[in-house]
């Protein structure tokens, strides 16, 4: 263990201290950034009634879909639940068991962006005038509608990448970052899965994506389990 | 009904492609406008945006390439090009909203006279909804198209005087591709500047909205 951030061995002992009602930031968008190391270790460690914001509301049996299945959601905010696998969502917000709050992408990663950077509401124009924008604030600037919008923090933020090093300076791959840098800023304990841990100073710094003061915890996950055996 | 034979999805394709003026940064959205990027010029240096985070996507990755680290938007593997940079989604929509990108062409259900344009839900009761990146998409570029059928599987138009759908965003749209014809959205009305396999008689027939001949003219 080196400075403030800890080296988890595990990623059960990484999520222990996520509490019953916590609101959970999950990082990732398709197979790309996706923790599912830290989401599958929630469903085992057995926090329920938890508040989930992450761009999709779960695929397949595993993952955010399989925390859904097994009742532990009582609420998803995210643009795009429905998917073609994404049958537990689908069946548990038909019966009623899981809130929906539909936010647009670009809104739901600034509001996260605003959570994590201080900032206490911001007006953007995506959605004025949709069904989206009802009951929301609105404002008519230089003759352009607007919507009101509030930040999005999490009591925890789960995020995917890369490589970091002991401190918890994180560097993401391609596609993988999406809302990994966001996510670690708005969140009060940011938990990351890398697949790599290297030693301070092995990093440039010019490369650094998320600066180690966003970071809590890490733990090294194999790439082999990250990938769920689809390539390597 | 008469069948309207109009041109095919690729044929439709490579005229968008041949509208989008060399070195844009465009969105291609999901379904249909994505096919758009195989008919673009390879020396037309246009740059690809894909709202999950990256700048100079390249084709669908086969084989080998496949990354799972490397999705577009449809969450589908695809390469990068030289030249490619990769930021985070705020950045990303940021990039969007911001008016940073020239183009963007999308998918719809509906697209109105005003240029409003619904994609996002069908409003059935019991679907759930999904909007996805659509609304920022709509409302982001400097310049939105719509790339669409002209008509539903059921023979309506999707050209309409209001859309009925629910609304992804308003007075946005500039230029609707369809597979029987090309409208430009302009103040002064539905302007048609190209007939794919119908004449602007049975056009305007078809289509609630009213529509200038500009078929014969030279439009830049």
């Amino acid at each position: 263990m080196t400075g403030r951030i800890t080296i988890c061995d595990s990623a059960l002992e990484a999520v222990a201290g996520i509490a019953d009602g916590a609101t959970v930031l999950v990082g990732g968008f398709g197979s790309a950034g996706q923790p599912v190391a830290l989401v599958e270790a929630l469903r085992e460690g057995g926090a329920s009634e938890l508040t989930v914001v992450s761009n999709n509301a779960g695929g397949g049996d595993h993952g955010l879909a399989a925390l859904i299945r097994d009742g532990r959601v009582r609420k998803v905010v995210c643009s795009y639940p429905r998917q073609s696998d994404s049958w537990h969502f689908d069946a548990a917000y038909r019966a009623g068991a899981v809130e929906l709050e539909l936010v647009p992408q670009g809104t739901l990663a600034e509001r996260i962006r605003a959570a994590g950077a201080g900032i206490g509401a911001f007006f953007t124009p995506t959605g004025f005038g949709t069904p989206l924008a009802e009951g929301k604030e609105t404002r008519v600037i230089d003759g352009r509608g607007y919507l009101l919008e509030y930040p999005l923090p999490g009591d925890v933020a789960l995020v995917a990448a890369h490589r970091a090093d002991e401190l918890g300076n994180l560097v993401y791959r391609k596609t993988a970052r999406n809302f990994g840098p966001i996510m670690a800023a708005a969140a009060a304990t940011t938990i990351a899965q890398v697949n790599q841990i290297v030693p301070v100073g092995a990093l440039d710094p010019e490369h650094v994506v998320t600066p180690c003061l966003y970071v809590d915890c890490v733990v090294r996950v194999d790439r082999d389990v990250i990938l769920s055996g689809e390539r390597q | 009904m008469s069948t309207l034979a109009g041109i095919d999805r690729d044929a439709l394709a490579c005229v968008v492609a041949a509208d989008i003026p060399p070195g844009s940064f465009v969105n291609l959205g999901i379904g249909l406008p994505t096919r758009i990027s195989n008919h673009l010029p390879p020396d037309s240096s246009v740059m690809l945006h894909t709202e999950n985070g990256m700048l100079g996507m390249g084709s669908g990755a086969q084989g080998d390439q496949i990354d799972p680290d490397l999705v577009n938007a449809g969450k589908l593997p695809v390469t990068e090009l030289p030249g490619a940079s990769y930021f985070h989604h705020a950045d990303s929509f940021a990039m969007m909203r911001g008016g940073h990108l020239d183009i963007c062409v999308l998918g719809a259900y509906q697209v109105s006279a005003a240029g409003d344009v619904a994609n996002w839900h069908t409003g059935r009761p019991g679907d759930v909804p999904a909007v996805g990146g659509a609304m920022d998409l709509a409302i982001g570029a400097r310049q939105t198209f719509v790339m669409m059928t002209l008509l539903t599987r059921d023979g309506r138009p999707k050209l309409v005087p209001e859309c009925t759908y629910p609304l992804t965003g308003l007075g946005c749209v500039s230029r609707v591709y369809t597979d029987l014809a090309v409208f430009l959205i302009q103040p002064e009305g539905v302007v048609v500047r190209d007939l794919f396999g119908i004449d602007f008689g049975t056009l305007t027939a078809l289509v609630e909205v009213p529509l200038v001949d500009a078929t014969q003219k030279a439009i830049p």
